[in-house]
């Protein structure tokens, strides 16, 4: 019965009680998106590293991956030292540069960003159709890089890693074959972007490039804690420098620091105006009902029951609130995250707004903790009512 | 509480036990407030017994502590000095939680806006008070139809008060009183919303409730209802005068 007179309670007035639902829904959605983006980017990171189980990164002294144009030399070496150790179960070295994509009644030539990768061990992209490189004029290229040049899988293209300025000539120049398309994880959402083998993509850059990479991608055995490799790694290859997942999410974190904070106040804003508007909305609903409650406590309904009925009311707003507030929150960060993830430079892989259930439920989890302390003053205004006097004031008005 | 009952005993009145006194018994009873800085003495030493069965109105101007009287034969209020005893104990001291479980199952309180609650139906309202007790929904239910039927409503079970006539909602709100069948049935100017055509109706009710076994003490201007109580109580200045 006490639920009962709750939900009559709030279906008394549907539009206030609609307008209230949808007030807590949207500062659900708010907290929401603000718990998504607070712990999102980070664990997106980690995903985003942790993506084919590469837990090191080796990059050239003083740089971090891709950070600078700088390359390791004696690649060969480095990686027959690093699968040396019985710890490491795969090396993939990566060399990255931009390349030309030479077509035909082009006037200028397509810039491309090539990833020279050992087929066998990649682990930079995810295959959407076709076949990996298995041969020295092999590529895989994103969609991106699709549309700009127009290659179907099959088709041939000339790729050039440079061109000599005073001789107005292409150096390096290939004909490759575009065997498959794929999503490559750590380069730009916007970037042409192709996957050549390492060796054709050193070849191509003649003395330069041979037997350089920008960077190793190191797993680990199970069970091996990769800070231990990592330590031995750099004490092995001192002119080089190696990043593990924990360290650089400990970099990542301390740099992502402020702006997590920034999204825990605005979450904390967005659960006190939930609170605010459960607790005036269910103070208004009791203060117009005090005459009916006076009567409930006149004809032996006890404080408990009146107090009962008050929370029931609170929660229910709340907790419609916060479901609608889920479903608003996740649509909503889904259209943030798309419009966040085009920024230029931003990995494909990386997204702001990462939705973990354990989120979805500390986002109900507060917003019902809130509407429980919501219902306290209401409760107790309802619950304390002088039932003589309010019968006589409700008899004199 | 009994599910099947008939005859005097659908209004429940006589699910009071004989403790060989009187039913109700107020002993020089005082009740003092505070308003604004100056002290209002609504009662100054009022006494009164009413026995079982007994059907007693209480009439006089208004202010003169008639409705003050009723909120502490109630429970609903404590007196400043004096003892109010309803069937043997001892109303006047009870803390709060006492006093409401007290309320709940000795005490029918009518009201004379009737004070429905307006998203129940008519059977709800009933059911409202046996919930409270603990009765099951087929107790419940089966009780209500029962009392909506003695106060000739067995047809409105499910109207809304809204949906009512204000007679109507009267009764309902007479059966809610009977629901958990109190030794005392209370009301406060039971008429005093209502014409006289309709009026005319709940007092014909209260005295086929009295007939019927109900002790009942009402407050009231209106003449008939008083003409129709066994005895009349006088009051004035918060004193009972005759």
């Amino acid at each position: 019965m006490t639920g009962a007179l709750a939900i009559a309670s709030l279906r008394r007035h549907p539009i206030r009680t609609f307008l209230a639902t949808l007030g807590v829904a949207i500062a659900a959605a708010l907290l929401l998106d603000m718990v998504m983006l607070a712990t999102g980017m980070q664990s997106s990171f980690r995903r985003f590293l942790l993506m084919q189980g590469f837990q090191i990164r080796i990059s050239p002294k003083g740089t971090l991956p891709f950070d600078s144009e700088a390359t390791i030399g004696d690649a060969s070496a480095i990686t027959r030292a690093l699968t040396a150790n019985r710890d490491v179960v795969a090396v993939s070295p990566v060399l990255g540069a931009q390349v030309h994509i030479v077509q035909r009644g082009h006037a200028r030539a397509a810039t491309v960003f090539a990833l020279g990768i050992d087929g066998l061990v990649e682990g930079d992209y995810e295959l959407t159709a076709g076949a990996h490189v298995s041969a020295p004029d092999h590529i895989v290229v994103n969609d991106v890089m699709q549309r700009a040049t127009g290659a179907r899988v099959g088709d041939t293209l000339d790729v050039a890693a440079g061109l000599d300025p005073q001789l107005r000539e292409y150096t390096g120049l290939r004909r490759l074959v575009v065997v498959g398309t794929g999503r490559f994880y750590y380069t730009a959402v916007n970037q042409p972007v192709m996957a050549v083998p390492l060796a054709t993509l050193q070849a191509m850059g003649g003395s330069d490039r041979a037997d350089r990479v920008s960077l190793f991608m190191v797993k680990v055995r199970d069970r091996v804690e990769p800070e231990v490799v990592a330590r031995w790694i750099n004490e092995t290859l001192p002119r080089v420098t190696t990043i593990s997942t924990t360290a650089a999410l400990h970099e990542v974190d301390s740099r992502l620091g402020y702006f997590r904070q920034l999204s825990l106040i605005l979450g904390a804003v967005s659960l006190v105006v939930g609170f605010l508007l459960v607790t005036t909305l269910v103070t208004v609903s009791v203060q117009d009902r005090v005459g009916e409650i006076a009567v409930l406590r006149a004809i032996g309904v006890s404080r408990g029951h009146v107090v009962q009925q008050i929370i029931i009311e609170s929660l229910m707003l709340t907790v419609a609130g916060a479901v609608s507030g889920v479903v608003i929150g996740l649509i909503t960060a889904r259209f943030l995250d798309a419009i966040l993830s085009t920024l230029p430079g931003l990995p494909a892989a990386f997204h702001f707004f990462v939705f973990r259930s354990s989120a979805g439920w500390e986002t109900v989890a507060l917003l019902v903790g809130s509407g429980l302390l919501a219902a306290i003053y209401p409760s107790w205004r309802a619950s304390s009512l002088p039932v003589a006097a309010t019968l006589r004031g409700e008899a004199v008005a | 509480m009994k599910s099947e009952l008939s005859g005097r005993e659908t209004a429940g009145w006589a699910a009071g036990v004989d403790h060989g006194g009187p039913v109700l018994s107020v002993r020089d009873v005082h009740r003092e407030y505070r308003m604004g800085g100056d002290v209002v003495r609504a009662l100054r030493g009022v006494s009164l017994d009413v026995a079982q069965a007994d059907y007693v109105a209480v009439v006089g101007p208004s202010g003169c502590g008639k409705s003050t009287l009723l909120n502490l034969l109630g429970a609903i209020d404590r007196p400043t000095a004096g003892i109010v005893r309803i069937r043997g104990r001892d109303v006047s001291t009870m803390r709060d939680r006492e006093a409401t479980q007290f309320r709940l199952r000795n005490v029918g309180l009518v009201f004379q806006r009737f004070y429905l609650m307006p998203t129940l139906s008519a059977r709800e309202n009933i059911e409202l008070p046996m919930a409270e007790a603990g009765a099951g929904k087929t107790e419940r239910t089966a009780r209500a139809r029962e009392l909506l039927a003695y106060v000739g409503l067995a047809e409105r079970e499910r109207h809304r008060p809204s949906q009512l006539s204000g007679g109507e909602q009267q009764r309902v709100a007479v059966a809610r009183a009977l629901a958990n069948r109190p030794a005392l049935l209370l009301a406060d100017e039971p008429t005093g919303e209502l014409d006289a055509a309709t009026g005319a109706e709940i007092v014909g009710l209260f005295s086929r409730l009295n007939a019927d076994g109900a002790t009942i003490v009402v407050v009231t201007h209106d003449e008939e209802l008083a003409r129709s109580a066994r005895r009349v109580v006088h009051m004035r200045d918060g004193k009972v005068v005759a």
